[in-house]
């Protein structure tokens, strides 16, 4: 029990100043990647299965590469800031810190390694 | 925070089935939540049989019927039965709305009437509204003026008045915050949409002098931006009003303002 008013209750810290940059930033690249995406399964989808050549072949021209690499940047980026949305509805306190932590270093550590992959294919 | 059980003295359990009117022919099953402070017991759903033949057409005209022939422990709020003040907002048929504007003919089979969900519960029908309407207060809902001019009648043109229809009319019933799954895990930190429609009222209205503030006071990651556009309020509204519309426009005003 803490005796303090509802009003005060219902105010809390106040607010945060922030929140809009974050919400138009998923606005944005929400509308980005509705096209980035369809495009990135129809170039992946067209080389799996083939052979290394077809798919070296496929990554080593610009077009399929730079969508690629939008998709593996934005993608992840999006989806981190998503991940960063759905923790703070559903925990609290360090789960969240920690939750939101360890998801950013996942989600640089597989943009790195996939950037990594493409460079390797596509020069 | 989010919660998937609910906790052990929440736990809803068999209640008591009252006997039937006696010599009705036309009688209709209620399942009322049932809970007393003062008991020490866990909630419980109580059974009740209306005489349809004796009773008025609304959810509200059977809960009277019950109280004043049945049972005059059961307790909910209500004042005005014509969808004017509020009062009787609870969940009936998994749905939130106001017990006097809905008929009892909506209803399919067992008519199931339990208080607003997630919100504590003072008695049977009778949820705490106290934070709920804190959270109003603080989007200050009053016209706010900086200027002393005009000194007696400010005016506004019909375009900007019939900028806050579909808003004026909400009831503070609660239906709306007590549907949205974002409130229910959140509510300590997010206004839920009754305070963010009333909010939008007084930023849209062309008199208030304090759109920026009241623009500031709502640049929070959980206090506006919560809304994940579930739409629940908008469907459960018992005044057909659209609160997560006024959520887009603050959002969209927010952005304007930015970029």
């Amino acid at each position: 029990m803490r005796y303090i008013t509802d009003r005060k209750r219902a105010v809390g810290k106040g607010a945060a100043g922030s929140g809009t940059g974050h919400h138009w930033y998923m606005q944005v690249s929400a509308a980005g990647l509705a096209f980035i995406v369809p495009t990135f399964i129809y170039i992946f989808g067209k080389a799996l299965g083939s052979d290394y050549a077809t798919v070296l072949e496929t990554f080593s021209h610009p077009i399929p590469a730079i969508v690629t690499g939008l998709m593996i940047i934005f993608g992840l980026h999006h989806f981190n800031r998503g991940f960063e949305t759905l923790m703070q509805d559903y925990a609290r306190g360090h789960t969240l810190k920690i939750s939101i932590i360890l998801m950013t270093v996942f989600t640089y550590g597989l943009m790195a390694t996939g950037l990594f992959s493409l460079a390797k294919l596509a020069l | 925070m989010v919660q998937f059980s609910l906790p052990k003295n929440s736990r809803m359990t068999v209640g008591k089935t009252w006997p039937k009117p006696e010599g009705a022919t036309n009688v209709r099953k209620f399942q009322i939540y049932r809970w007393n402070p003062d008991d020490g017991k866990n909630p419980a759903i109580d059974t009740y049989f209306v005489d349809m033949d004796d009773c008025g057409p609304m959810v509200l005209d059977a809960l009277i019927y019950i109280k004043n022939k049945v049972d005059p422990t059961l307790t909910f709020r209500r004042s005005c039965r014509e969808g004017i003040c509020g009062s009787c907002a609870m969940n009936i048929d998994g749905r939130n709305t106001l017990a006097c504007i809905y008929g009892l003919d909506e209803i399919k089979g067992d008519v199931k009437i339990y208080p607003l969900p997630h919100m504590p519960v003072v008695k049977d029908l009778i949820p705490d509204l106290t934070h709920f309407y804190a959270q109003h207060a603080s989007i200050m809902p009053w016209l706010e003026t900086k200027t002393n001019r005009p000194e007696k009648e400010w005016r506004q043109s019909i375009e900007d008045r019939k900028k806050l229809d579909g808003l004026y009319e909400c009831v503070m019933c609660a239906s709306c915050s007590t549907s949205c799954p974002s409130y229910w895990w959140n509510s300590d930190k997010y206004l839920g949409p009754a305070a963010l429609l009333h909010a939008y009222r007084w930023i849209i209205d062309s008199r208030d002098e304090a759109t920026g503030e009241r623009l500031d006071d709502l640049e929070d990651p959980f206090k506006l931006y919560r809304c994940h556009t579930i739409m629940n309020c908008a469907k459960t509204c018992p005044k057909g009003l659209n609160p997560a519309e006024a959520i887009a426009n603050i959002k969209k005003m927010m952005v304007e303002r930015q970029v």
